[in-house]
């Protein structure tokens, strides 16, 4: 090595032999699904998989944009990197979801006018109407205060991560590589949400009397993932048992209704794409 | 709510060492690690993390720089500079 070699340039210098490649995500926005074989296995139900992948695009991308609203608003620094870098797992894997829904079953994507320049996966995402949407009410719940935004990403995380892990053995290959991956961001979703539902309910007077307050106002949340998704009742209920516990939390009643707040969101997240449908992003 | 202030040390992939990157505040220990997971280690930069609570570093003094460092500035026989050293890695 040249002595110059141990001249600091910054506290990255030490980790000079990363793999080039730890940069080399581009710049572009190439279509996700890009090089991968977009065959449909015999026997898949090409109608019921791409109403599979939409819901659960749909669902990761809403509560994706709710995450991403918390950008320069989070409590710390930390905090607001932390809630980003959820917002990325789960828009990454909405683009993955959505643009195979468009490739098994291209009857899903709104028609755009002739030489539109928009991809499957944003027509999905910027051009449906709310009545089109799959995700659900919880995903799409404005945000409330910090421990409202921890809560709501535990439950939600707590139900797809259980989703995703019966989905890695999926009878099409590219819908379970989606879930093999998701699981492992969502083991660590929920792992981070989880800890800081503790954290605030066993932290000072106020913290605990909003985190209560947010289990409450999410009950109806619980119960509507729980419907969505009855197959993963035993699992999720076991998880959250334990979370309450651990929170010394009482489980709240199930009562009460979830606002609709996916038009508004819709409003806010589509009106760029809407406003320049032949953009090139 | 910010908690303590922590030093934060990664090994990158092919590195042989801790590297300290920076310092962050975390509620407690775990929150700490995984708070460097999400600040630091964003874009492959790591695969270990070491966080430490910064009160729990004992640190030289710039005040005592002169007698802990300057004594070892002529000491030229230390280095291994009178032969050819071969082609380690890692050197």
């Amino acid at each position: 090595m040249s002595p110059t070699s141990n001249v600091d340039h910054g506290p990255y210098d030490g980790l000079d032999a990363t793999d080039p490649a730890h940069w080399a995500f581009g710049t572009g926005f190439a279509d996700p699904l890009d090089g991968i074989d977009p065959h449909v296995p015999d026997g898949v139900d090409r109608v019921a998989l791409a109403a599979l992948c939409l819901r659960l695009g749909d669902e990761a991308l809403l509560l994706s944009h709710r995450l991403s609203e918390w950008c320069s608003r989070a409590p710390d620094l930390e905090t607001d990197v932390a809630l980003a870098n959820v917002a990325l797992d789960l828009l990454g894997q909405a683009r993955l979801l959505l643009a195979r829904a468009a490739v098994v079953e291209p009857g899903v994507v709104p028609e755009l006018p002739a030489g539109s320049p928009v991809p499957a996966e944003d027509a999905l995402a910027f051009f449906r109407d709310p009545p089109a949407w799959t995700g659900s009410r919880t995903a799409a719940l404005a945000n409330g205060d910090f421990g409202h935004t921890v809560v709501r990403l535990f439950l939600a995380s707590t139900v797809r991560l259980v989703v995703l892990q019966r989905l890695t053995g999926h009878p099409d290959p590219v819908l379970a590589a989606v879930a093999a991956k998701g699981v492992k961001e969502l083991t660590y979703h929920r792992d981070w949400s989880g800890r800081w539902v503790v954290t605030l309910a066993r932290g000072t007077r106020e913290s605990r009397r909003r985190t209560t307050a947010a289990l409450g106002q999410l009950a109806p949340a619980w119960a509507e993932l729980l419907d969505r998704d009855p197959a993963v009742r035993d699992d999720v209920e076991a998880v959250l048992d334990q979370l309450l516990d651990a929170s010394d939390l009482e489980r709240p009643d199930e009562g009460g209704e979830l606002p609709d707040d996916l038009p508004d969101l819709l409003a806010e997240m589509q009106s760029v794409a809407r406003a320049h449908p032949q953009g090139r992003w | 709510m910010t908690g303590p202030l922590y030093e934060v040390f990664v090994r990158a992939k092919r590195g042989l060492n801790h590297v300290h990157v920076g310092s962050l505040h975390a509620a407690d220990d775990a929150m700490a690690l995984r708070n460097a997971r999400d600040v630091y280690t964003r874009r492959n930069e790591g695969v270990s993390i070491w966080v430490v609570r910064a009160d729990a570093i004992t640190a030289s003094s710039p005040d005592e720089k002169e007698p802990l460092f300057d004594p070892a500035g002529d000491k030229v026989y230390r280095h291994p500079t009178f032969y050819e050293v071969g082609d380690v890695p890692h050197l």
